[in-house]
């Protein structure tokens, strides 16, 4: 970053070089989609040229029914999230605080964290029906591990003086938990449901693309099952900008009493 | 919880708490079996954990397991070795040509943050339900963190060792060779690994979704002809062969790592 601003200082053109290399490039990329489009290479529509694909997207964002299906997708995500990321929290923090739980426990954890969660999905429609409860539970599952490791790994960061402090006050365990614990690691804790986030987002999502009638992941399968594939680049570009953006959002929170402390 | 208590702790402890933790999993299963026998569980939700246990045998026996493990494994190595070449050779690019780097480096770390695995019916239109489909799904999955890993890699070679080339009077391919590569190594494995791991998770996950190909389809599979227990146990199998994969490469990677 710092070479970035010497040489804004040195140059100081109008447009930095960065900006300049990061337009051509788009536009680059653009020019070529569209020459791809309109050169009959490949099947027709699987490159749709760009003016379709914007034509899809206004059409897209100006209909009720991908708001609907939005929401929908939008409180399954909500929901994996606060069930799966506050029940990895709690695991986390008892793996963390108790290194006999950790020895004996957190391994598993470990190595399923990473595992595909996907293929869970026929035994969580058996268990919770074909609507969105299924998906929820699927989101749980997929966001309930990297926040558990994440708090875990982070409540061993925490700087011992300052639980020696709770203890020198002979504070209960709930009030180590609420006033020493939580406030020293929310930068885990909130690192953890940014991986949670896209986890979750990406478990519902799918979930919904194997087997649903609502989200937007519904959508998506439904767009392709029609051929439709202007609208699949539509919804692929609004999805991958609402998640870009979540998640930077969560990034910048996690970073945000960083800047006020210096 | 102190840490004056750790190194008194006598060898034979430290197995104690493994062991409980094995010892609660296996009676969580026990248990499982009982409520299910018992009735307080429809067995046609939760098949008894014996039973499988008991499929295991046949799924080997009569589902080619053998042939889709080998299906799977060649998609994930296709994979592997793209997304390490594309990777690598991304991360060294945007290395060499500083401007490129603060260009788009920020791009590839957004790409890893985007849920790259819904573009899942965008390869099926393009390559057709055949291997290709979930080969560059795991590939494009699995490329951001190459490329990440290997510019950290490269970008945090020691001084010294970059000023021992420069006292050789190396050539600017001969430093990148001997130099820099070797000393990035232990990094940009460590990004080849995560891009197995996405790449092998996304690509089950795709032959799940798209009923196709190798271990996924399994799955896929059994569940929609309601072989209950197979199904679990096919679970069960590919949990047991990612976990094992994760293992192998954890091993590679510390046998990578120098010892500093």
């Amino acid at each position: 970053m710092a070479e970035t601003g010497r040489l804004r200082q040195t140059a100081a053109p109008l447009i930095s070089p960065v900006t300049l290399l990061r337009l051509a490039i788009v536009l680059g990329v653009l020019a070529a989609w569209e020459f791809l489009a309109h050169s009959g290479w490949l099947y027709r529509d699987v490159v749709p040229s760009l003016l379709s694909i914007g034509r899809a997207l206004a059409g897209l964002l100006g209909s009720f029914e991908f708001y609907f299906n939005l929401g929908v997708t939008a409180a399954e995500i909500a929901a994996a999230l606060a069930i799966g990321g506050l029940s990895g929290l709690v695991v986390g923090i008892l793996l963390g605080a108790n290194r006999f739980l950790s020895r004996a426990f957190e391994i598993y954890l470990y190595y399923l964290g990473p595992t595909p969660k996907i293929i869970f999905f026929p035994v969580l429609i058996m268990w919770f029906g074909v609507g969105p409860e299924s998906k929820v539970a699927l989101g749980t599952l997929s966001c309930f591990f990297p926040v558990a490791l994440s708090v875990a790994a982070g409540m061993r960061q925490i700087d011992k003086v300052l639980i020696r402090v709770g203890a020198s006050f002979r504070a209960s365990a709930l009030q180590m938990v609420l006033k020493i614990y939580l406030p020293a690691m929310r930068h885990p804790i909130i690192n953890g449901f940014r991986l949670g986030f896209g986890f979750a987002l990406i478990g519902a999502l799918l979930a919904e693309t194997k087997l649903s009638n609502k989200g937007v992941g519904f959508l998506i399968i439904n767009a392709y099952s029609t051929f439709d594939m202007p609208r699949m680049y539509a919804m692929l570009i609004v999805l991958f900008v609402l998640a870009i953006g979540a998640n930077a959002l969560i990034g910048r929170l996690g970073a945000l009493d960083r800047i006020e402390r210096l | 919880m102190t840490d004056a208590a750790a190194p008194r702790r006598s060898p034979p402890g430290r197995f104690i708490a493994p062991a409980v933790g094995f010892a609660a999993i296996v009676g969580t299963f026990a248990l499982g079996e009982v409520l299910v026998r018992i009735g307080a569980i429809d067995r046609y939700i939760v098949p008894p954990p014996s039973e499988v246990l008991g499929s295991f045998y046949r799924i080997v026996a009569e589902e080619r397991v053998f042939s889709r493990f080998l299906y799977t494994g060649s998609e994930c190595l296709i994979a592997g070795v793209l997304l390490t070449l594309f990777g690598i050779a991304g991360g060294m690019l945007m290395h060499r040509f500083k401007l490129l780097q603060q260009a788009i480096e920020t791009w590839v770390a957004a790409l890893a943050a985007a849920p790259l695995v819904l573009m899942y019916p965008l390869f099926l239109v393009i390559f057709g339900r055949s291997m290709w489909t979930m080969v560059i799904m795991g590939f494009v999955s699995g490329l951001p963190p190459v490329i990440l890993k290997t510019i950290e890699g490269i970008a945090a070679t020691r001084k010294v060792l970059i000023n021992v080339g420069r006292s050789f009077k190396l050539s600017a391919g001969q430093q990148f060779w001997k130099i820099l590569f070797p000393a990035a190594l232990p990094t940009i494995f460590v990004g080849v690994r995560l891009g197995l791991i996405f790449a092998l998770i996304n690509i089950v996950g795709t032959e799940f979704l798209i009923n196709f190909g190798g271990l996924g389809h399994l799955i896929a599979d059994l569940a929609e002809r309601y072989d209950l227990a197979g199904t679990y146990a096919a679970i069960c199998f590919v949990i047991l062969v990612s976990v094992l994969f994760f293992i192998a490469l954890e091993k590679a990677e510390r046998w990578l790592r120098p010892v500093d």
